[in-house]
């Protein structure tokens, strides 16, 4: 295999991992504070529709960001308000969140653009351009290093850059922060931070916030960065292989990052190569494009050795003696 | 006379139909240590949860220093100089020391400078009140007396004044107990005002200036330590005379009903657990089996409840029972005559979510009194539960409540109630009074000697030596899965049961004697 090759696979990988990095961290947030989400899948679908939409009809990808965002919010005081405050199932919520959205961007989709449930296609200002870092170009002749730089690294869209800060971001506000301490508090012990005189709902409600607004990143950059308008669908199960990389990374920021690495590198394989030629069998092509998933099941069935979720996870909380 | 640090006045709470506090009034002096005492459900900690805002009641006002002062939430009462360590810890478990300590009274909104602050403090408070713990260490690795400590520092950490512990001994060993009480009235010296709950006497009588005692959500009584005594207290609490020692008649043992010859259990991890023990138990006696936790005598007790396998040769009166073939089970047992209340009543003796009713016929459900064809006959099971909750004296005498909602006391009265009326022969009773209220602790006793006066035969396991001393008709000690030796109640004391029960099986005054009670004597001059 050339190193070009290599370098293209892992440029692709990087970009498939970014929707993965955004919903993974913003199930971390969730997570970390008690609320289980298994509606991230429905908070990035419906995210990818309503910034495509508001893209195409304003010409704005700005516009289209928040859009996607804000419409992600909704979702996620829906389920908040449904496992916080009425201390509902937080599953059966999330379950809920993934029909809904799932639902309501086609059925917008039609009546909006009559297009079968997509969006026309986003040209221009419309969608994120690639933005090349400082001297990408004249690093490129470096041996090794130089073209990983320029090739891999540069020329990718805003929100790929996004979504690698918050890795360290996420790293230093849960670890280095008062509301990072609460948060991880919150998801392990509620009582202790009841007690403490901090509010559980308050911290719960800012998490399932955060949640929101990564997933609508999440989903706006499919729309608008990866691909070129709303598909139907178009998240395709990358809400539950989020949640997969989440609890393959045990909770943490940094193992997010390589997990969903991981998981991009493998959707980034399966693109390149339709069908595996590995010399004494050939991989059918059907194989490769379920790769991810395999390793999802793989992963999701305790191949990752003993990972602790959060104590208090996926119960409401209810004050006792 | 100066202020009361805290004064509570007409303070009512009720939860549905249950009126938890009924307009309650106590005054807590400063620089006291005040006890609070009741049994379960007596509205001792929602008396406390209200102080602390935890509830809010729904009448009443609270006074703290002289000043009326609202507590809406917990945050409110930090604020009025109020900590509180509750019965079960608030820590987080995966949180360091210090991590608990500031979590929710950090300093600022970066992390670094407030767990600087806390660290120099948390080694001065350690200092200065004797409460020794490691700032680094996470709270899942450290034991419960360490743990404690933690949860007194929180609360020193945000400068209260006032400190409520909620039954903190029930966790603790007897040695952690007692530095509990030292550190306690290290804090008093100091000028904190502590309110003690317990459902203990003695930690009452030991520890506390002042004592309010609590019925059935109200308050009885306020007394003066110095001028009380436990009887004087027990009656308050229950509301009648309560004997605090068993009265029996001396035992009459009769024919051989157990007979345990070497018996052996291995548990699941190939621990020998029991290693070869042998002893006997008469019809009309009680055998009581003293033992600190873990030394096998739970092991012992589900190998003759059926509940584990075994080697050995168990007889029940005369005939082989099966110790590890086809029946070894627990309802062999009981067609033998067997009946076991055992030691974790929450989770061997009852399902929990279960109605009272159902528990009640549990292990006995296919007796045919029961049955109507291939159904169960309800009705049936209903009248015979109705009848033997009335006689076991189990409050509230409601069958239809599941069994998680009676106090412990009464869930234990629901499985001695099961067994006991089952005439069996012979009785296995583990931990009978754990957790249980003194008054219900009298009558469960009563209903052992009285089963005893029958003339059946009676294995009794407890931790308790006091339970031990007053209930059993012969005393066997078991340590590392072996007996140390039998005595008889009358000629043996807490002493020296005590020494068996750490290994030591040398006659009173023997050099082994001397050197054990040297050691010990050395230990407690040695701790602070």
């Amino acid at each position: 295999m050339e190193y070009l090759t290599v370098l293209q696979i892992l440029d692709s990988g990087l970009r498939l991992a970014t929707p993965l990095l955004f919903a993974c961290l913003a199930g971390l947030f969730s997570e970390r504070a008690g609320i289980f989400d298994i509606g991230l899948e429905g908070k990035m679908l419906i995210s990818a529709f309503f910034s495509a939409a508001t893209a195409f009809s304003t010409g704005s990808v700005w516009l289209g960001l928040l859009a996607g965002i804000a419409s992600s919010l909704v979702l996620s005081g829906i389920h908040g308000l449904a496992s916080i405050t009425f201390r509902g199932n937080q599953l059966i919520s999330g379950v809920a969140i993934n029909f809904l959205a799932s639902g309501l961007t086609v059925l917008i989709g039609l009546s909006w653009f009559k297009l079968g449930g997509q969006t026309p296609a986003l040209q221009g200002n419309a969608r994120f351009q690639s933005i090349d870092l400082p001297l990408a170009d004249s690093l490129s002749g470096v041996p090794i290093l130089g073209p990983l730089y320029s090739e891999v690294l540069s020329g990718h869209t805003f929100l790929v850059y996004i979504a690698l800060l918050c890795v360290p971001l996420t790293w230093y506000i849960l670890f280095r922060t008062r509301f990072g301490l609460r948060l991880r508090a919150v998801g392990e012990n509620p009582a202790a931070v009841d007690t403490a005189g901090v509010s559980v709902v308050g911290l719960r409600y800012a998490a399932v916030a955060i949640c929101g607004v990564l997933c609508g990143l999440a989903g706006a950059y499919l729309a608008t960065g990866l691909g070129a308008s709303f598909v139907k669908e178009m998240t395709a199960g990358r809400g539950f292989i989020a949640l997969a990389a989440l609890i393959f990374a045990k909770w943490r920021p940094w193992y997010a990052l390589y997990a969903t690495m991981l998981f991009g590198l493998l959707e980034a394989i399966s693109n390149r190569y339709p069908s595996l030629d590995l010399g004494i069998v050939t991989l059918p092509s059907q194989f490769m494009q379920a790769l991810p998933y395999i390793l999802t099941v793989v992963i999701l069935a305790g191949f990752v050795g003993k990972a602790t979720p959060p104590r208090a996870g996926g119960e409401p909380y209810v004050k006792e003696r | 006379m100066s202020e009361p640090a805290i004064e509570l006045k007409g303070i009512s709470k009720a939860f549905g139909p249950v009126q938890a506090n009924k307009d309650i009034s106590i005054r807590v002096m400063p620089g006291t240590i005040h006890g609070i005492i009741g049994e379960n459900g007596a509205g001792k900690s929602t008396l406390m949860s209200i102080l602390y805002g935890f509830y809010k009641a729904d009448k009443g006002e609270i006074y703290i220093a002289g000043t009326k002062t609202s507590i809406p939430d917990s945050q409110a009462a930090i604020a009025a100089g109020i900590g509180m360590v509750f019965q079960h810890f608030k820590l987080v478990q995966n949180f360091t020391v210090l991590e608990n300590v500031i979590l929710g009274a950090e300093d600022g909104a970066l992390l670094g400078p407030s767990l600087t602050k806390a660290r120099k403090e948390l080694t001065a408070l350690a200092a200065e009140y004797e409460l020794n713990v490691d700032p680094d260490a996470v709270i899942q690795d450290i034991g419960v007396g360490m743990q404690q400590r933690v949860e007194i520092l929180k609360a020193l950490y945000r400068q209260a004044d006032i400190l409520i512990l909620d039954e903190p001994t029930g966790v603790l060993t007897p040695a952690e107990a007692d530095q509990l009480f030292r550190i306690l009235h290290r804090l008093k010296d100091e000028g904190k005002t502590i309110i003690l709950i317990t459902h203990k006497l003695r930690e009452i009588m030991e520890a506390t200036d002042t004592v309010s005692v609590m019925r059935r959500g109200e308050m009885t009584a306020t007394v003066k330590t110095s001028e009380t005594s436990p009887e004087h207290l027990a009656e308050l609490m229950v509301g009648r005379k309560v004997l605090l020692r068993v009265d029996k008649k001396p035992a009459q043992p009769g024919e051989k009903v157990l007979e345990v010859e070497n018996l052996k259990v291995v548990d699941s991890k190939g621990v020998v657990r029991v290693k070869g023990i042998s002893f006997e138990v008469r019809a009309g006696e009680i055998l009581g089996i003293a033992g600190v936790a873990g030394n096998g005598q739970s092991e012992l007790l589900e190998v003759l409840g059926g509940m584990r396998t075994g080697t050995g040769t168990i007889r029940v009166n005369g005939q082989e029972i099966d110790l590890s073939g086809k029946h070894s089970d627990a309802r062999s047992r009981r067609e033998r005559g067997i009946a076991h209340v055992p030691e974790d009543r929450q989770r061997e003796g009852l399902i929990m979510d279960f109605k009272a009713w159902e528990n009640i016929a549990f292990g006995y459900h296919d007796d045919v009194k029961y049955q109507s064809g291939l159904l169960m006959n309800n009705t049936a099971i209903r009248k015979d539960a109705e009848g033997k909750i009335e006689r076991f004296d189990v409050r509230p005498a409601n069958c239809d409540l599941e069994a998680k909602s009676f106090s412990g006391g009464n869930q234990q009265k629901i499985v001695l109630a099961r067994e006991i009326e089952r005439d069996p022969d012979l009785l296995l009773v583990g931990q009978p009074t754990r957790g249980v209220d003194i008054g219900a602790i009298e009558f469960i006793h009563q209903q052992i000697v009285a089963l005893r006066d029958k003339g059946k035969a009676i294995l009794l396991v407890s931790v308790e030596l006091e339970e031990i001393l007053s209930l059993s008709d012969r005393v066997a000690v078991i340590f590392d899965g072996q007996l140390m030796g039998e005595r008889l109640p009358a000629e043996t004391d807490e002493k020296e049961l005590g020494l068996m029960m750490a290994g030591m099986t040398s006659e009173p005054d023997g050099p082994v004697h001397k050197a054990v009670e040297a050691q010990l004597a050395h230990v407690h001059g040695k701790a602070p």
